[in-house]
């Protein structure tokens, strides 16, 4: 199975019937693995690779670092499940480190991404402090190289 | 004015050009090709093997090594080598580095043939073989090797071809073009003709690493009376992605191999300093890179399979190496007009087989050194092109 994932991980768009052959199962094995994984929640969704810079060159994405102070009973848990909540936000993770929570926020210009910042996370109870960077250019995503490498630099045809 | 024709060497000018390279003619003057003609591997060369280039660089060694190679590169290969084929040779005696495979397989024949001596060379294969051999005096002779047998060498055809002049036999295996693979009991009985002869085996093992199937890569040179008539051939290029670096090695009798240091030291002088440094890391450090490029290899080869039979163009499994051998012969097309309508046609290029022998005819060759989204994209489009054939 951990291959079957990594192969997923690295080009879902692969058919049952590719991944099969490339594995050397039938594809009844394959969709019962893919069934289980995601039955299992280690398959939570599938999404594409896309360079959003290319794709829409006002884009922003940014890395926002939040101080938080933990709440009695629950930690962290709960702001980050309110901040997860906000369909700008891709990504909120509990950091070891000098700050608390790692937040990814995607938006269509600037001023959208520090608006959000100042109007939906800041005034968020708990939270004590935000540092926002934004990316300048992408160089590696989810292991693709950015931009693809479109040029082979091997030779057409060798022996 | 100087006539070149009366210049040049009458040896030289009866050689041909690889048949590989007309067809590279071809798709260098067109744009958009999706290429599965590459023979060497689309990984880049291991990141820790890099680095510790450039660390060699930067402490300034760049002086000549021994002629032999370093010995501390010579000695990780006789280790490498009794770990993966569990043969023992001697560091200091036993073991050239020299530059890439192609130039192990040149020292090799100009070490031990003389003119009119031949050299049974099965094909298809890898295009080098009989020039070297015409260049070092010798005689290529051809052993047609058959689909029926998974174009593996077999003891009959051997002896069918084998005459008092017979000096050598070249052992291709893992083979390029084909992907076949020579298995313990059929080196068996290979080994079982020329262990009563004086005959040489010149070991191609430049694709040893890419074995599949369960079963590990075996060399002539393991089997009992052997390692004493074989010349082993490995080199760097394809297990570690190393192509550009030129480093290969030939293992084998001492007294062979001093005549050989002969040709290479006045010839070579030495490997690239920077490449053995960096093949010493590559022995010690990155086998785990080796053994994850292989299982990539390997998927891909059970893709390209699968697709190649589904498109109704047969296609044995290859065991080995990084191609497969369909065959074509169902289009009612030769190779050549197959791969030139399907470069003009389908922007694919692949290679005819014929280009490594005349019983390559009726089949090509496509390599799986690409990426998944790269074998499927040229897939589809040979498929495209099969099923326009069919009308």
């Amino acid at each position: 199975m951990k291959k079957l994932a990594d192969l997923l991980r690295s080009n879902a768009r692969l058919t049952n019937e590719q991944l099969a052959v490339m594995l050397g199962k039938t594809k009844e094995d394959v969709e019962k693995e893919i069934k289980q994984l995601e039955d299992d929640g280690i398959i939570i969704g599938y999404s594409a690779i896309i360079n959003e810079e290319e794709y829409d060159k006002n884009c922003v994405t940014a890395f926002i670092e939040l101080k938080v102070s933990p709440q009695a009973d629950c930690g962290y848990d709960e702001i980050a499940q309110e901040i997860a909540q906000y369909p700008q936000v891709d990504s909120v993770y509990l950091m070891s480190g000098s700050f608390d929570l790692s937040v990814t926020i995607r938006g269509t210009n600037l001023r959208e991404v520090a608006l959000f910042v100042s109007d939906c996370l800041a005034p968020i109870e708990g939270v004590l402090s935000t540092t926002t960077h934004f990316i300048l250019r992408r160089f590696k995503e989810k292991g693709t190289e950015f931009p693809e490498r479109s040029n082979d630099e091997r030779s057409l045809v060798s022996p | 004015m100087i006539e070149y024709e009366n210049i040049l060497s009458e040896k030289v000018k009866s050689i041909k050009f690889s048949g590989i390279r007309k067809f590279f003619d071809i798709a260098a003057s067109m744009d958009n090709i999706i290429s599965l003609s590459v023979g060497e591997p689309d990984f880049k060369t291991p990141f820790t093997i890099r680095k510790a280039a450039i660390r060699t660089l930067e402490k300034g060694k760049t002086a000549y090594t021994a002629n032999a190679g370093m010995a501390e590169l010579r000695q990780e290969i006789s280790g490498y080598l009794k770990d993966r084929i569990n043969v023992e040779y001697d560091p200091a005696h036993e073991i050239i580095v020299t530059v890439g495979g192609s130039e192990a397989i040149d020292v090799s024949f100009r070490a031990i043939l003389n003119d009119g001596d031949e050299v049974l060379i099965p094909e298809p294969s890898f295009v080098c073989y009989a020039p070297l051999v015409t260049m070092a005096g010798g005689v290529p002779v051809t052993i047609e090797t058959k689909a029926e047998n998974l174009f593996k060498l077999t003891p009959e055809q051997l002896l069918e071809k084998i005459t008092p002049k017979t000096k050598a036999l070249v052992l291709p295996y893992p083979n390029n073009p084909t992907g076949a693979v020579m298995r313990r009991s059929e080196l068996e009985a290979i080994a079982d003709v020329l262990r009563e002869r004086s005959i040489m085996v010149i070991s191609d093992e430049i694709y040893s690493e890419l074995t599949f199937g369960g079963e590990r890569h075996v060399s002539i040179s393991e089997i009992d009376g052997m390692k004493e008539r074989t010349i082993v051939i490995n080199g760097f290029s394809k297990a570690f992605a190393m192509t550009g670096w030129r480093l290969g090695y030939a293992a084998g009798p001492a007294p062979i191999m001093l005549q050989m240091l002969k040709l290479h030291q006045y010839g070579i002088m030495c490997s690239p300093t920077v490449s053995q440094y960096a093949a010493i890391t590559a022995l010690r450090e990155c086998r785990s890179d080796v053994e994850y490029m292989v299982s990539e290899y390997d998927m891909r080869r059970r893709l390209i399979v699968d697709g190649f039979n589904r498109m109704g163009l047969p296609c044995f499994e290859p065991e080995g190496a990084f191609y497969v051998f369909p065959c074509i012969k169902s289009t009612g097309l030769t190779s050549q007009e197959f791969c030139q309508r399907l470069i003009y046609e389908k922007q694919v290029a692949v290679v005819p087989g014929d280009a490594f022998g005349d019983c390559g005819e009726g089949f090509i060759r496509v390599s799986y050194a690409y990426s998944i989204s790269h074998i499927t994209t040229a897939l589809s489009r040979i498929k495209e092109f099969i099923d326009e054939l069919n009308g």
